[in-house]
């Protein structure tokens, strides 16, 4: 007996819990290649898989087996020119006339173990760092979302959408259509039995009793016609169609003066990949715009803003002078929801902090949905951050933080996490 | 076969289209399955499965069966396959096929028509009856039981796992695991078990082999005067080659849930014990078989030129022996190897030579079938080399011996495919399928049952060759599952110790 079994439908991920148990153990490696991955990559490129890798030494499984030494005789295919007897160089480094590769187990193979991280891997260990709430962390995995909409009648469909207006006029209908023939002899022959009866026919007479039988018959059929028929059922029909989505920008802007070393830049970057993050969930198209000041703002590319080097003194007005010019003259008219997200070591110039202060309140809030601001630092706040902390008053709009370590931008976002309607 | 006029369409013959069907699938089985058993293979049923790539590198991870306990490695094993299937760099195998009765055969959706027939009359008339008719695996491996045992030591983990904690069941396997291949009994045969029978006795094991540890590390205090004067009696009596089992039966510290996992690893490097003794001689019957069907079924014109080429393509890649001084040596091809050898045995038997006669006086002349029947059911690879391999193989292979000495600065040549050399180079290639010889041979040597209850292991050398340097990580391993330090001696032939090793007592916090 033989049986031939389809498999492939069957449960295809069975490798799926070996798998994670793996990523388990090695944690500590893939989430260092994670941070570096993190460095190395572009804000709106962080939603890949990652490829990661591991020391094999690390991976190893060990057992016991022959080490190269001692004798080892071993036979070979594809003699050419030896004869018995013959002397030979030993090869260097294996190969050649491979001698007992049995045993070379322990050859030290410096290849690393590499495999790939899938989308969904590389953000949950994006997100340990950041430390998010799970809601939250659903929220920023979450594909696509979708709406029902309407969208017609279905001939198939779950019992609870039937549709009764519909399933009955088309009964009508076809009711009317089946048994359009049979109602219409029905007619003619009670016509012809009526005219029969008034020139005087008898009731026995063979004709009359022929069309009262055929009366009966007829409506017989009819009355056979059925009122509803599974065919007649109609169901509501409903299709998923992805949530309309409008369009975003996205302004970061650093401080890139001499004190923002390389590490308060890679806090800083995670500050902006989270507000990419959320922002992409929320609006199909993003835009997203560097700004970065020291004593004068200048618009820069993403690897300009994160990996050049400037010096000197820092005036904050100056980026907050081009953001509202660029807001102005790019993504003004409604048409665009702008989200701001600034980082900065927390110094100014002294005069500068109040201006900071009125230019926000007055000119640059009104037109940004959320401004959120971040200062890496962990010494004694300064005058920016006074005059930052009058903002929120004004408008509840407005989130800052001082963050030593990623963990501590997530309350940033508090608010704004909040607000997104589900 | 020569004449050049068409042939007339055999009824039966399978269609030349690369798609398969089930129908098709099923048509080709069938006529395989005539062919086979006109050549008299005696098989379990068969049961072919369709399955996709992804499950296909699902089953490599799990040692190719069909269900296994979860563990990184199995992981670890996966993400490499994975890898390497995505970018290309190597096609998944064609086949596998698990010992078990019914006989399970992959067949992955992908393969065209001409592949599948490939693979079921390799796998599932050729392996298949390998498995039923090789004594190894008659011996050591119980098909009816196998994937029922699977489940059952699936299940066992997984509720250890609720139990303990993933993390004490993962360390556990990772120290069985490096010493799986010492988990196997050469020559003692173990009893069958049905599914039923194992889990009613695994309770009651539970509780007897625990009574019987305490037994063995009795503290009462006993008479003095008595005991001070006989010397310690040797424990274990005799050595023990299975580590495994030693460990399993007699470590002192470990629960019976750990007893039981112990032995699931043991049972499961015992079941693929044959498998890694009859590598040629499997794989060479099985391609041996696939070729003389698919031959005798293209010479019945039920299957096509197309068909052929397609088949006749894949074959040579398969039995492609690359020379010594290649780049894509690596080794000798088992597939290789053994279909050589097969088919030289049919052809010592069909047309001897005068050499034939004289090698190989009880077989040259005799019927085919039944001499590679022979062959295939009384053999390991060792024995089955030393005593089919023919000069012919010998000339054709070009097979030569080094002899890699690290007292001597060079490599000599000891002897090549000549007639001074052939028993030679017969008995040495024998000698290298011997698993005794691959592995380093170690054994547990001694208990101190009266002081520090340490564990001795020797290891015998062969050939005064030395231990990889994963010998001092692996006996950590053992030194975890045993509870107590762990020696391990080197011991020349001579009997003399030559080096040791050691590893003290892993501290353990109560009650973890």
């Amino acid at each position: 007996m033989t049986y031939l079994i389809d498999r492939r439908l069957q449960g295809k991920n069975k490798s799926a819990v070996n798998r994670e148990r793996f990523l388990r153990r090695y944690k500590a490696q893939i989430k260092d290649a994670v941070g570096r991955a993190i460095k190395g990559r572009s804000i709106t490129d962080i939603e890949n898989g990652e490829k990661v890798s591991i020391p094999v030494k690390d991976v190893g499984e060990p057992s016991f087996g022959h080490a190269h030494g001692g004798v080892w005789e071993t036979i070979n295919p594809g003699n050419q020119e030896y004869l018995k007897g013959d002397q030979i160089n030993r090869p260097k480094g294996g190969g050649g006339a491979g001698r007992g590769k049995a045993g070379n187990s322990d050859q030290l193979t410096e290849d690393d173990f590499i495999f790939e991280l899938s989308r969904e891997e590389f953000m949950n260990y994006f997100f340990e760092d950041l430390e998010l709430p799970n809601l939250v962390k659903t929220q920023l995995t979450a594909t696509t979302e979708f709406k029902n909409q309407r969208a017609g009648y279905n001939m198939s469909g779950t019992p609870s959408n039937i549709h009764v207006l519909r399933s009955l006029r088309g009964a009508l209908g076809r009711r009317i259509a089946v048994g359009g023939s049979s109602r219409k002899r029905v007619i003619e022959a009670e016509r012809e039995l009526e005219e029969l009866l008034l020139e005087g026919a008898p009731l026995d007479a063979p004709r009359v009793v022929e069309l009262k039988k055929l009366i009966h018959h007829l409506h017989t059929r009819l009355l056979a016609i059925p009122f509803i028929d599974p065919f007649d059922l109609r169901y509501s029909n409903r299709i998923k169609v992805p949530k309309p989505m409008t369009q975003a920008v996205m302004f970061c802007i650093m401080d890139v003066s001499g004190s923002m070393d390389e590490t308060r830049k890679d806090t800083a970057k995670r500050f902006f990949i989270l507000l990419y993050l959320f922002l992409k969930r929320a609006y199909d198209k993003i835009d997203v715009v560097f700004i970065r000041h020291h004593t004068a703002a200048a618009e820069v590319n993403e690897e300009e803003f994160f990996h050049s080097r400037e010096s000197g003194g820092t005036v904050v007005s100056s980026a907050l002078h081009l953001l509202d010019k660029i807001i102005e003259e790019r993504y003004g008219g409604g048409s665009w929801n702008s989200y701001v997200a600034q980082a900065s070591d927390g110094d100014n110039w002294d005069n500068d902090s109040v201006l900071c202060r009125q230019l926000l309140v007055n000119t640059i809030m009104p037109k940004v949905q959320y401004y959120t601001y971040v200062e890496i630092t962990d010494g004694p706040p300064q005058n920016l951050w006074e005059q930052y902390s009058q903002i929120p008053d004004h408008h509840p709009h407005f989130a800052m933080q001082k963050i030593v370590t990623p963990a501590d931008i997530y309350p940033v976002f508090r608010e704004l996490f909040k607000k997104q309607p589900k | 076969m020569n004449d050049m006029t068409p042939k007339p369409r055999h009824p039966r013959a399978l269609p030349e289209q690369s798609e398969w069907t089930f129908e098709l699938i099923e048509q080709a089985h069938q006529e395989i399955r005539r062919v086979a058993e006109g050549f008299g293979l005696d098989t379990y049923p068969n049961q072919l499965e369709i399955i996709t790539a992804e499950q296909m590198m699902d089953a490599y991870t799990s040692v190719g069966m069909p269900v296994s306990y979860n563990h990184w490695s199995f992981g670890k094993h996966f993400l490499s396959t994975e890898k390497g299937y995505k970018r290309g760099q190597m096609g998944l195998a064609y086949e596998i096929v698990i010992n078990s009765n019914p006989c399970i055969a992959y067949l992955m959706e992908e393969n065209s028509l001409t592949m599948q027939a490939l693979v079921i009359a390799h796998a599932a008339y050729g392996h298949n009856s390998f498995f039923k008719g090789n004594y190894l695996f008659r011996t050591w491996t119980d098909a009816d039981a196998i994937v029922d045992y699977m489940v059952f030591a699936k299940n066992y983990i997984a509720e250890c796992e609720q139990r303990h904690g993933i993390d004490a069941v993962e360390l556990l396997l990772d120290s069985c695991h490096a010493i799986q291949n010492y988990g196997v009994d050469r020559y003692k045969r173990p009893a069958k078990l049905s599914m039923a029978q194992e889990r009613a006795r695994q309770k009651e094991r539970e509780a007897y082999m625990q009574s019987q540890i305490n037994e063995l590390w009795r503290t009462l205090p006993r008479r003095e005067e008595e005991e001070e004067e006989k010397a310690a009696p040797r424990f274990p009596p005799e050595p023990e080659e299975n580590l495994l089992y030693f460990i399993e039966k007699y470590a002192p510290l470990l629960e019976p849930w750990q007893r039981e996992m112990v032995r699931i690893v043991r049972k499961i490097s015992q079941y693929f014990y044959p498998q890694r003794q009859t590598q040629v001689m499997n794989e060479g019957w099985a391609t041996f078989w696939h070729y003389t069907i698919l031959n005798q079924l293209y010479d019945e014109g039920v299957v096509g030129d197309g068909f052929m080429m397609e088949f006749l393509k894949s074959h040579t890649n398969v039995v492609y022996q690359p020379p010594v001084n290649s780049p894509y040596y690596s080794g000798i091809n088992p597939y290789a190897l053994g279909f050589a050898m097969m088919t030289d045995i049919r052809r010592i038997c069909e047309h001897p030579t005068a050499e034939d006669r004289e090698w190989f006086p009880d077989i040259a002349g005799s019927d085919w079938r039944k001499t590679l029947d022979f062959a295939m059911r009384n053999f390991k690879d060792e024995s089955f080399i030393a005593q089919y391999l023919s000069p012919k193989l010998i000339r054709d292979f070009h097979f030569f011996a080094v002899l890699d000495d690290d007292n001597n600065e060079k490599l000599a040549i000891s002897a090549i495919h000549d007639d001074l050399g052939y028993r030679y180079v017969r008995q040495q290639l024998a000698e290298q399928y011997n698993l005794g010889n691959r592995e380093p041979n170690i054994q547990v040597w001694s208990v101190n049952t009266r002081d520090d209850r340490a564990l001795t292991l020797r290891h015998t050398q062969f050939q005064r060759r030395p231990l990889n340097q994963q010998a001092g990580e692996v006996l950590k391993h053992v030194a975890r599952l045993w509870g107590f330090d762990v020696h391990l001696e080197t011991v020349s032939p001579s009997g003399e110790i030559v080096s040791s090793l050691e590893v003290k007592r892993e501290k353990r916090a109560r009650g973890s």
